[in-house]
């Protein structure tokens, strides 16, 4: 052990200084070798974590310089097309943030673009927790609160950008309205409360801007460090490996390799999002001019993320109800932006309980399932993206119709019937894909690899090689937990006693052998003992001609025969024998 | 660190204190690892990214005291680009992303490679601290008399229900009713027009004469007195229910109209806001008549009263009856007979 140096001396003094006062060495010695499993994957949340933080800085800055006001001034900054033209002081500002102060839009393209990047990489992250099945017990307060992020994360990225109050984010707002106003019974009246009064106003941009700049990055905040927490207490889970087990964490400490990695990461992002900011446009607000209600440019798309709603509204058929001539109840646009979102949001929410609730598992698990071994979750997965996926295609059914010369009634009418055909169709394909390849992993524990090479034995018997599989692939393949579906319920029990909860059973029993009955179960022990016996003894079978081939490659070889000693045995040797000659 | 325990155990994986073996997976060695001269010249690299970053930082503070803030630049692939956004940009984001290469680098070349493990614990708590967390908060309960004092329980219950009142209440003053307090569903049913309003034309406020508008034109128009009004009102509330379009067609291919004779000589006015969520509607398609929002496509046929043909609209886009004044010009004869803009509850 050397002298400490003076650097480690100061950093010794503060630890202690700071101990005294608040016992942070305990946490500190528990802490700075906690391990953390490596995986790309696991980056995903990474992504939406940093993403946020330079949304948070670069919304900051944007905060100096945005007046989030509807009083209508002259423009008169360096945007020379629109000099002399009367507009709100929001755009007014979001104008001059682009144009007049250095940096401006370089600072509010990389909000944006971190924005989309943040809520893409949240929706990216869930995919991955939802099909390796890492929202199992005891995550599932934490799959709770990303799904209420990723709502707070479509808030914020609508709220904000409807806040430059040029003429397609006012086209949003508009929109916005005629949902509001559709909600039955409160909705004319919230609507009003919404935007003091009729649409426009005057007050809602800055009523907006404390949403945004407030309420939901508060919000999000808050959230974000409870996810964080959990994730720290309850500790990650990882992929199946060799030496991975339920019981234990495989990877690399926090410090210092997490700490470079991960800190090294958020660098690596924030870098990335400068250089798109400052390279790449991102809502050109100069080009579609200062908001008009009644102005409006064709080809008018959201952000990306709220293209499912307008897909939806899109392509919903015009039912309306009036009741006694009285009321008016809008399904054309209850169902597509209240009542579906809502089922979606709902389900995704509940998915947890009800997955635990059909298989009746009550275990921990911290291995991931790998998306074949659970065919019925996967598929409704694949599902529910697919169901998104119409509907955002339903989103830009004008361009698809223009880029591929379309109508947009044939495009539509296809997605009427399209969004109940295509999903179901696509959780049974990629049920049966699941269930193929759980039969190919079965097939690779009976029988190891099927090399493709072809042996002659000396009795002039034909065999194909089959070559044991790696640790790796092994452990990982019998990672695999076979869940068998719970029986069914019995009516009275043996005393004669009726069971009250039968018909809930019943279902809970239908339900769990839909999900598990046509599970391909792991090989035995015995099974695979005698699988790898029959593999190494093909593999001695071939060894001989290993070993000819191991000196060195050329690929020049006689054949697959046997070949018997006093014969060149290796390459090497066979060039060492043309040397000489 | 006692329960650290590497996890890739080959009989060359670096050696470290208090770690064992637990599977046996073949660990290869770095470069570094064996190489001194391999580990010099990576620390060196992890150095000049970080060096470079600084260089880099330097070179935003002098891009952006230097740059004019109008200029413009061509460069390749991008285009035409504003000089100040893509310097700043570039510099900036180069010099975070290098901190970033730079420490990831450090992790991968330098810093130990080999797996290690941890156990989980139990996340439940143990049965000694159920006991205990529940013997205390029998004790508590016992001592508060939470239980006992039935009038305290239940009029604190109370107060904190109430309470919540007092702040969501003064939510109602959002929005204040003007004078003569109509409804929300009053003041979405009428607009501007009345009997004998001008139209002018959007944006440029031009009377128009029926001879101006030729068979399959169409022109934006709003009440002559628009202006003022939103002058006064500090908003375009007006402007959002009052937008119209007039359409001319020949007389003989009107179909049906919502009024008799609401037209003036094949000129036809058509409220401008969608039915559906209220997107104005602008594109016109003089052939068939069919008038389609750009927002959610919603068709509606301007030759068979304005009803809806495709989309998810669920109404007729209101007419409005037109005549000309004295002078000439078209002027509206009423208000719209029904709500412009979208459904609402109290609608019916």
């Amino acid at each position: 052990m050397s002298e400490p140096s003076t650097i480690e001396k100061a950093g010794g003094g503060v630890a202690t200084y700071v101990d005294q006062r608040v016992g942070s060495n305990k946490f500190l010695a528990r802490n700075l070798g906690k391990v953390f499993p490596d995986h790309w994957s696991f980056m995903l949340g990474e992504i939406a974590l940093y993403s946020f933080i330079v949304v948070l800085i670069t919304g900051t800055f944007l905060t100096f310089f945005y007046k989030p006001s509807m009083i209508e001034v002259v423009y008169d900054g360096s945007y020379v097309p629109l000099k002399g033209i009367l507009m709100s002081e929001a755009y007014a500002s979001s104008l001059d943030i682009s144009f007049d102060i250095r940096g401006g839009l370089l600072i509010r393209q990389m909000h944006h673009w971190a924005a989309l990047i943040f809520i893409a990489a949240m929706a990216v992250h869930m995919f991955r927790v939802f099909f390796t099945g890492a929202f199992r017990k005891p995550r599932e307060f934490n799959w709770l609160i990303g799904v209420v992020l990723v709502t707070l994360g479509l808030i914020a990225g609508f709220s904000g950008y409807s806040l430059p109050d040029d003429l397609l984010s006012g086209t949003g707002l508009q929109i916005t309205r005629g949902i509001a106003q559709a909600i039955p019974v409160i909705g004319t009246w919230a609507t009003f409360l919404l935007f003091d009064g009729q649409f426009p106003g005057s007050d809602f941009i800055s009523r907006l801007y404390s949403v945004h700049i407030l309420l939901v990055p508060g919000l999000i905040l808050a959230l974000v460090t409870v996810h964080l927490m959990l994730v720290w207490t309850q500790k990650h889970t990882q992929f199946p490996g060799p030496g991975r087990t339920n019981e234990n964490v495989v990877g690399y400490p926090l410090m210092p390799v997490y700490m470079a990695k991960a800190g090294g990461f958020f660098f690596i992002v924030f870098g990335i999002i400068a250089l798109i900011g400052g390279m790449v446009t991102i809502n050109p607000i100069w080009i579609f001019g200062p908001f008009m209600p009644d102005q409006v440019s064709a080809g008018s798309q959201p952000d990306w993320y709220m293209g499912f709603l307008d897909g939806a509204l899109r392509m919903m058929p015009n039912w309306e109800t009036n009741l006694f001539d009285w009321w008016t109840i809008s399904w054309n646009i209850l169902i597509p932006a209240v009542i579906v979102p809502g089922i979606l949001f709902t389900g995704l929410a509940l998915y947890p309980f009800i997955e635990a609730w059909v298989t009746g598992d009550k275990k921990e698990h911290h291995l991931l399932d790998r998306p074949r071994n659970n065919p019925t979750r996967t598929g409704f997965g694949v599902m529910a993206i697919t169901f998104y996926g119409l509907l955002w295609i339903g989103g830009g059914n004008d361009i698809i119709a223009t880029s591929f010369d379309l109508t947009i009634n044939s495009i539509t009418w296809f997605l009427r019937i399209a969004i109940f055909v295509i999903p179901p169709i696509m959780f049974v394909v990629t049920r049966r894909i699941c269930l193929g390849l759980q039969r190919r992993d079965r097939d690779k524990l009976l029988h190891g690899y099927e090399s493709g090479r072809i042996l002659r034995l000396p009795h002039g018997e034909f065999i194909e090689v089959h070559e044991p599989i790696s640790i790796k692939d092994k452990a990982v393949i019998m990672s695999k937990t076979d869940i068998t579906p719970l029986p069914a319920p019995e009516r009275r029990d043996s005393a004669g006693v009726r069971n009250k909860r039968y018909h809930l059973q019943n279902v809970q029993h239908k339900l769990s052998g839909f999900f598990y009955a046509e599970n391909i179960a792991k090989p035995s022990a015995a099974e695979i003992e005698a699988a790898e016996h029959h593999v190494a003894h093909e593999v001695a079978l071939e060894a001989p001609l290993h070993a000819y081939e191991d000196a060195d490659q050329i690929n020049t070889f006689h054949g697959g025969v046997l070949h018997h000693p006093g014969m060149p045995q290796t390459n090497a040797e066979q060039l060492a024998e043309r040397a000489q000659h | 660190m006692s329960d650290l325990t590497p996890h890739d155990s080959h009989a060359n994986a670096p050696e470290r204190l208090g770690y064992s073996p637990v599977a046996d997976v073949p660990h290869a060695l770095r470069m570094a690892d064996t190489d001194p001269k391999a580990a010099r010249r990576a620390e060196r690299q992890v150095a000049a990214m970080f060096m470079l970053s600084m260089l880099l930082t330097i070179a935003f503070v002098v891009g952006y005291m230097t740059i004019d803030k109008t200029s413009i630049i061509y460069i390749p692939v991008f285009g035409d680009v504003g000089t100040s956004t893509f310097v700043l940009g570039l510099t900036l984001g180069a010099a975070i992303f290098l901190i970033g290469a730079g420490a990831i680098q450090w992790a991968k070349k330098l810093m130990p490679d080999v797996e290690v493990v941890q156990d989980r614990h139990d996340l439940a708590s143990p049965a000694s601290a159920d006991q205990e967390a529940l013997a205390n908060y029998d004790r508590g309960k016992a001592e508060s008399g939470f239980a006992r004092f039935k009038l305290i329980r239940r009029t604190l219950i109370g107060a904190l229900a109430l309470f919540p009142i007092a702040l969501l209440i003064p939510l109602r003053d959002l929005w204040t009713a003007p004078a003569g307090s109509p409804s929300p569903a009053d003041l979405l049913s009428v607009t501007l027009w009345h009997e004998g309003l001008r139209i002018v034309t959007d944006p440029n406020l031009m009377p128009i004469k029926p001879e101006d508008l030729p068979i399959g034109g169409l022109v934006s128009g709003i009440p002559e007195d628009l202006e003022e009004v939103q002058e006064l009102e500090g908003n375009m509330n007006a402007r959002t229910k009052a937008a119209i379009i007039l359409v001319r067609m020949d007389p003989s291919d009107i179909r049906a109209q919502q009024g008799d004779g609401w037209d003036y000589q094949g000129i036809l006015a058509f409220s401008k806001i969608c039915t559906h969520v209220g997107c104005p509607i602008a594109l016109y398609e003089q052939r068939t008549h069919h008038l389609l929002c750009p927002c959610h496509q919603s068709t509606f046929d301007l030759a068979d009263a304005g009803n809806v043909v495709f989309g998810p609209a669920a109404r007729r886009m209101p007419q409005l009856p037109i005549g000309v004044d004295e002078e000439g010009f078209l002027v509206a004869r009423s208000d719209f007979a029904e709500p412009v803009g979208p459904s609402f509850w109290e609608r019916g």
